[in-house]
């Protein structure tokens, strides 16, 4: 699935990933391919990137995320 | 006939100005083009924030949300965008004139300017409607280091002073940009929020889990937006700033060397009369000694 992470002044990560575990505001959600349609504020915490086998973390401080027919959007702030 | 010394020094002066007017033009073509890539690289954060928030604002009713209520007009807050260094042309005067006309048309005493920026400051320094110590004083660092952050806690007490009640509506009045040349000043409505009337071209209303609630993310991500608006004001007014400025410069440097090129041929003609002069003497005294 693609994931983007993008911030009010850059683009932080663009491309394919396996899976991605993001900070939301009711505790870590983990994110695979076909996930259903996801709408979901984030708290401060690490987003955690696997692709096949290659881990990235990037510090989020909130934001929102969205996952639609195999896209996530990370808007972080 | 202006003498030939005179003439030189102020080729010479003017000469440095160009120089100083040209190095001005091209720092602010640097510039812009950073201030550009910020404007262009924002976009896509605030479309996509936009899109999440109609879809999400889309299903529940959130008139009842403390930023977008409509309250009685009592109390206006004006926050007039200038930036800290002249030589831009118009692009200060603008804002202070735009400023100054809503301020009559409001009423001075429904009306608190804040201003951000020196220029801004200057003019309003002595006026009876100017911010009070309970908003951000010095803004004017703001622009020496633009970015999402420090512009937060400027935006963060405002949406304070809103929500407290100190003020019934905020307005941003600044340049936006359209391209180096061309600024459009704006006066825009920060809060209450003004409903996007977008009824969005991907009414394709997807079934979208929300974590934890509709209502809770709409809270979350409503002052999210008021910071990317005013955010994206901010930099709009800084690309505004060195285009404007880029442009002025451009100006004068062409305006110099327009001159220049009067000056020399003056320069050149004085010269020319000066040598005529002299053969004419010579060869008057070389007749006077034959006759």
């Amino acid at each position: 699935m693609n994931l983007q992470i993008i911030t009010p002044d850059a683009e932080l990560f663009s491309g394919e990933v396996d899976s991605v575990v993001v900070p939301g505001s009711d505790g870590l959600i983990g994110i695979l391919n076909n996930h259903a349609p996801l709408v979901s504020s984030l708290k401060s915490g690490q987003v955690k990137i696997n692709n096949a086998g290659d881990e990235k973390f990037f510090d989020v401080n909130g934001g929102v995320v969205e996952v639609l027919k195999n896209k996530v959007v990370i808007l972080a702030t | 006939m202006a003498n030939l010394k005179e003439i030189r020094t102020r080729i010479t002066s003017v000469n440095s100005t160009m120089q100083i007017t040209s190095a001005m033009k091209m720092v602010s073509a640097a510039k812009l083009k950073r201030a550009q890539n910020a404007v262009v690289q924002m976009r896509p954060y605030a479309e996509k924030l936009q899109e999440i928030l109609s879809n999400v604002s889309s299903s529940i009713d959130t008139a009842d949300n403390p930023f977008v209520k409509i309250r009685e007009e009592k109390n206006i807050l004006l926050v007039a965008l200038t930036s800290n260094r002249g030589l831009c042309g118009g692009f200060n005067n603008n804002v202070i004139k735009k400023t100054k006309t809503l301020v009559r048309e409001y009423g001075e005493s429904s009306i608190t300017v804040l201003p951000v920026g020196k220029k801004a400051n200057d003019a309003f320094k002595n006026s009876s409607y100017l911010a009070k110590d309970n908003l951000p004083q010095n803004s004017a660092s703001l622009w020496d280091d633009l970015n999402f952050e420090n512009v937060n806690s400027l935006t963060e007490e405002l949406m304070s002073s809103y929500e407290n009640g100190d003020f019934d509506k905020i307005i941003v009045v600044y340049n936006s940009f359209k391209n180096a040349a061309v600024q459009i000043i704006k006066a825009e409505q920060l809060l209450p929020i003004v409903k996007a009337d977008s009824v969005s071209e991907n009414t394709d209303n997807t079934d979208y889990i929300f974590e934890p609630s509709q209502e809770e993310i709409i809270v979350d991500l409503i002052p999210n937006s008021l910071k990317v608006t005013f955010y994206k004001a901010m930099l709009d007014s800084l690309a505004s700033e060195h285009g404007a400025r880029m442009t002025a410069m451009h100006k004068a440097t062409d305006n110099a060397s327009e001159l220049i090129k009067e000056l020399k041929l003056t320069y050149n003609k004085a010269r020319q009369a000066a040598i005529t002069n002299e053969i004419l003497e010579i060869v008057g005294g070389a007749e006077a000694l034959n006759g």
